[in-house]
């Protein structure tokens, strides 16, 4: 029963985790809205409902239940690693935390956002090879047999699964302050990319159910990756699309008005 | 000088008409095929055990495009309207072009050589890839004539 207990502790921690990042979101605001202009209200919407994405796939009953059922745990994969990073993303914290941060420490932090190894591992490129490779690794080799028997490997994954979601995010669609930018085009490339490698993994994970998964189980959970990956990713293609539609606002028309 | 900017506004604004209608129509023909033929009718396989790995590849890669294209096209034909740019009739020319193109590549290279899923199991295919494939050469030659239609006289 230790790993019982251990795995109580461990859920009790983790929600004390989450509790106090949305209070620390909440504080950041007031302290924020005191100086600058009033954050805006979806922020703090997206910023809660991301923690709670993420609160839903690590603790509670479809976590307990992702341990036996691949379907369960590939919803929880999208919620981890997909969902909850975009709304993370969208609540702009970074943006939040330097508005609070006395000046001195704020300049601390952006000296970290411009260092090159930041550089590095927000570059799209860098952030889908180690977010879709990771996957690729995870559902096609004995870890994922691995994650169900150890509660270390598990929280190593699920901690490596939401922070590569995020930094994916963060590489492509740019609402905090990005230092080293990329072009629109270079963006889309890399996502096209992306979400083709997530696809054909899905469509593997159907043919090939990862070791210790159930055959039908594996089909349904490929099958959600697949659409699910769609549909959510859909956010990310309209942010960015959107994104380039604001930044290229004409200064002329085709067709002068005189 | 006036002239040679207008000219070359249209020259570029013309192939940005079908550029967009291309995308938005390799998209809208792969959410149909998504939407009819996978969903609605389930003649369609999400895996066939025959798939090639190339395939798998090539599939993934197309889904993921049609997905982006969609979308993307869309923001481009906002953006021409935007720029008071837009020529309908070359648009269409675009989407019809881009929809028989995907059509034909879907119905030939990925439906019989990488063998990515047929268009119907457990009954006599080959009536089914010949309309296919007739429809993606008919709606390739509407768009074909759209732009011909459209297409930049370089005299006046």
């Amino acid at each position: 029963m230790s790993s019982y207990i251990g795995g109580w502790i461990l859920e009790e921690f983790l929600l004390c985790i989450f509790i106090s990042l949305i209070i620390g979101y909440g504080y950041a605001v007031k302290r924020s809205n005191q100086t600058y202009r009033k954050w805006p209200l979806y922020r703090v919407v997206c910023w809660i409902l991301g923690v709670i994405c993420i609160a839903i796939s690590v603790i509670g009953p479809i976590a307990q239940a992702s341990h036996e059922n691949f379907i369960w745990h590939m919803a929880g994969h999208l919620l981890l690693g997909m969902l909850g990073p975009i709304f993370l993303a969208v609540a702009a914290p970074m943006t939040l935390l330097l508005r609070i941060l006395p000046v001195q420490a704020a300049r601390r932090v952006t000296r970290v956002l411009r260092s090159r190894i930041l550089r590095f591992y927000t570059n799209p490129l860098v952030a889908t090879i180690i977010n879709i490779g990771g996957l690729w690794i995870l559902y096609t080799s004995p870890i994922y047999e691995m994650m169900l028997h150890s509660t270390i490997i598990h929280v190593l994954i699920h901690l490596h699964v939401f922070f590569v979601g995020y930094l994916f995010t963060i590489s492509l669609i740019y609402i905090d302050p990005v230092p080293h930018q990329v072009s629109f085009l270079n963006r889309t490339i890399v996502f096209v990319i992306a979400l083709a490698g997530h696809g054909i993994l899905s469509k593997y994970i159907y043919a090939t159910p990862p070791n210790g998964v159930d055959p039908l189980q594996a089909k349904i959970g490929g099958m959600l990756m697949y659409y699910g990956g769609d549909a959510i990713d859909l956010i990310i293609i309209i942010i960015l699309f959107y994104q380039w539609y604001t930044s290229t606002r004409p200064r002329t028309t085709a067709v002068s008005i005189t | 000088m006036e002239r040679a900017k207008e000219a070359e506004n249209r020259v570029t604004y013309a192939s940005r008409n079908l550029g967009s209608g291309f995308l938005f129509g390799v998209g809208l023909i792969a959410f149909i095929d998504e939407s009819v033929f996978h969903q609605l009718l389930r003649w369609h396989h999400f895996y066939d055990k025959s798939t090639t790995d190339i395939g798998l590849i090539s599939d993934g890669l197309f889904h993921a495009f049609s997905w982006f294209a969609t979308i993307g096209g869309l923001f481009l034909f906002a953006d021409l309207r935007r720029r008071n740019a837009l020529r309908i009739k070359r648009w269409w020319g675009g989407v019809f072009l881009g929809a028989g193109a995907f059509q034909l590549y879907d119905g030939t290279i990925q439906h019989k050589i990488m063998r990515i899923h047929q268009i119907r199991y457990d009954v006599n295919v080959l009536p089914y890839d010949f309309i296919w494939i007739a429809v993606a050469i008919v709606i390739i030659l509407i768009g074909v004539v759209l732009l011909y239609q459209t297409r930049e006289k370089t005299h006046e």
